[in-house]
């Protein structure tokens, strides 16, 4: 088997001024790559305006939150939204 | 000058279309995972310009064409794209190149657009050009990473360049709806562009390790207007026209 | 569900008393809803269920982009075209935040990914299905999705903290998931006879495989007795599937659909549907790999794998060369 890729805790700010918080990991072979595969995996639904990366080696001890990340609404894919589909009344809840 | 502009517009939506329909056939298929969320989100990037794009070519032809009947309804002879997009995939390198050929060029031409005397089209380029930007600094740092990775990605990737290179040369041939849409100040001369494309790409290339091909443009027709297209053009429409030629005038 | 027959240590629930100070304290903490988090003591057994079962629910999202992906280049129009591809894309997405929790449990991704790919691990038998027309994509959503929230919804409290947290995660993200799959079978089901025709198949052969999501009956298991105790599952499967069933038969009402299930019938002693099981039989065949793609899907992950190999291997090149020259330029 080939060498897998570090793994790296990922990091972002919301838009509103917040402090940056931990929202997953992800493999990438370098510091560059992990911030876009960060951007991509991890603000699909414009979540963060700016990302950190650490290699996760390098963490000493980590307490990630239990809240989960904040979740702003997308401008330009709607879609994802659960409001963008119209599910008549009478279906109930979905 | 409709005309023109209605084609030009043609252009950039087909170019996007058709590159991501190719794109999004990697879902679920790419090397590793990351790569396949990022490879889908420039194939939703490419779909939304497709959709901005061919909404308002649609508008300036003026006969009630929406988005989906110019994508879903017309035949390949009315296709406006490159030949570079409609080529298959081939391996990731081969996707790569491909991507940050088109990219490249892609970033150029909608900074230019941003300029445009029509104002909706400088308010779409705008909004893409922030997506392409992205876009070159994502497919860019991938050819360099495989360009000098190992033996095996370096020659993946040199022979991807050299299948591809020639291909991207046709995005500065330009015709009468280029000097048209020039004079105009719609759009920029793709002449204007092929400059800063060079150098960028040579640039690229050479953190990348990789050599330029001698290479031209060798076809007298275009994808840009009709006269010239691959084969694959029309195996990527039977897929993607299936439904709306199959079962006519539904709502989906 | 996602991670069906997931075995456990195999042995009864011990209780409090029987447990050495360590496994007590470990099990108070759980029995108080307090997370487990990656250095904090764990059974062994517990630690080896969770890697089984997030290792399988990882591996059931990555294949389930491959049913969905089929439709992403047939999409009638650009929207729909869009929607399945984010879509399909989020399931990369919900894998990949799946593989970390368990990577949590010292266990690697590629691991996991050996262990997919020669059979060592499942995926749910619900991807082994085709997709033949476009209505089953809406059924896909609408049963697929639905049948999967209703499991992962209460995963959220989940007793091991990663784990927790990705299913938090996914969850928000589910929410589109199954809406945009109705709103497709909204449309086929309103448009015209040969839509209706197409929406109407699509329910008849994904409802029995869509049941069979959560698995057999678990009520006697000693695997399932003590996964409730550890909280790493919450709800019987019987208890899961019969919310599925309250829950969907209106919905395809609505849609003016017939649930291919001549027994069905509202029970007003117990406030829900009686409906007919799946074939088991049929089910632990599909698991074993007689289903129609078992073939195809695995094919298919393994062929990304190892034309992917130089790709990997190349990026990881540059970035060591990058950094050795970084490390000499020092
Ligand atoms: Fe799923
Ligand atoms: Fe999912
Ligand atoms: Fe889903």
């Amino acid at each position: 088997m080939s060498k897998e890729w570090p793994l790296w805790e990922i990091f972002i700010r919301g838009q509103h001024g917040l402090s940056h918080r931990h929202v997953g990991s992800l493999h990438a072979p370098d510091a560059e790559t992990a911030i876009m595969n960060a951007r991509d995996v991890y603000t699909r639904r414009n979540e963060g305006v700016s990302i950190w990366v650490v290699e996760a080696r390098h963490i000493t001890a980590t307490a990630p939150g239990d809240k989960g990340p904040i979740f702003e609404p997308s401008e330009s894919k709607i879609y994802r939204h659960p409001t963008f589909y119209d599910i008549p009344e009478d279906v109930g809840h979905m | 000058m409709a005309d023109a502009k209605f084609e030009a517009l043609l252009r950039l939506g087909d170019n996007a279309l058709i590159l991501g329909h190719r794109v999004s056939e990697w879902c679920g298929h790419a090397p590793v995972l990351e790569e396949d969320i990022a490879l889908a989100n420039t194939a939703l990037d490419l779909l939304g310009q497709t959709n901005l794009w061919l909404e308002y070519a649609g508008e300036v032809e003026g006969k009630g064409r929406s988005a989906d009947d110019l994508a879903f309804l017309r035949d390949a002879w009315d296709f406006r794209n490159v030949l570079l997009v409609e080529l298959p995939n081939g391996d990731f390198g081969q996707t790569i190149m491909r991507q940050y050929l088109f990219d490249q060029f892609n970033l150029l031409n909608l900074r230019a657009l941003t300029e445009s005397k029509d104002t909706r089209i400088a308010e779409i380029a705008e909004k893409a050009a922030k997506e392409a930007a992205y876009h070159v600094e994502r497919s860019r740092g991938t050819v360099v990473g495989l360009g000098d990775g190992t033996q095996e990605s370096h020659a993946r990737m040199q022979e991807a360049l050299n299948l591809l290179y020639p291909y991207a040369l046709e995005l500065f041939i330009t015709d009468e709806v280029d000097d048209e849409m020039a004079e105009a100040g719609v759009f920029p001369d793709p002449k204007s562009l092929e400059d800063a494309y060079l150098v960028a790409v040579a640039a690229t290339l050479q953190e990348a390790t990789l050599d330029l091909p001698e290479a031209h443009f060798g076809h007298r027709g275009s994808g840009k207007d009709g006269r010239m297209h691959t084969e694959h053009l029309g195996h990527i429409l039977t897929q993607m026209q299936w439904l709306q030629r199959a079962y006519p005038g539904q709502t989906w | 569900m996602y991670a069906q027959m997931v075995k456990s240590t195999g042995k009864g629930v011990k209780t409090l008393d029987e447990m050495e100070p360590e496994e007590r304290a470990f099990q108070e903490k759980v029995d108080a809803d307090i997370r487990i988090e990656p250095r904090d003591w764990m059974p062994e057994g517990y630690r080896k269920t969770l890697i089984r079962q997030i290792g399988q629910h990882a591996h059931s999202e990555i294949v389930g982009q491959l049913p969905e992906g089929n439709w992403i280049t047939r999409a009638p129009t650009l929207e729909r075209k869009m929607i399945l591809l984010a879509k399909v894309q989020d399931e990369a997405g919900h894998g990949l935040y799946l593989y970390c929790a368990a990577e949590t449990l010292g266990v690697s991704r590629d691991e996991m990914t050996e262990m997919l790919l020669s059979g060592k691990m499942k995926y749910s038998s619900i991807f082994n299905y085709p997709t033949l027309t476009w209505a089953d994509i809406g059924a896909v959503g609408w049963l697929v999705d639905g049948a999967a929230i209703m499991n992962q919804v209460p995963l959220q409290r989940t007793s091991y903290g990663p784990y927790s947290r990705a299913m938090v995660r996914i969850c928000k993200e589910e929410s589109f998931h199954q809406r945009q799959g109705y709103d497709i079978m909204m449309k086929m089901a309103q448009g015209s006879e040969a839509q209706k025709r197409m929406a109407q198949d699509a329910l008849n052969r994904f409802w029995y495989p869509s049941l069979m999501m959560f698995g057999p009956s678990d009520a006697n298991s000693v695997h399932s007795e003590q996964s409730m105790a550890w909280k790493i599952k919450i709800n019987s499967n019987d208890e899961l599937r019969q919310k599925f069933v309250d829950q969907t038969v209106p919905q395809a009402e609505y849609l003016g659909l017939t649930v291919p299930d001549d027994t069905l019938a509202w029970n007003e002693d117990k406030g829900g549907y009686d409906f007919a099981e799946p074939d088991w039989d049929e089910f632990f065949d599909v698991l074993k790999g007689a289903g129609p793609v078992n073939h195809d899907r695995l094919e298919a992950r393994r062929k990304a794998w190892d034309d992917g190999a130089w790709v990997r291997e190349g990026l990881l090149a540059h970035a060591e060369k990058k950094r050795s020259a970084k490390v000499a330029a020092e």
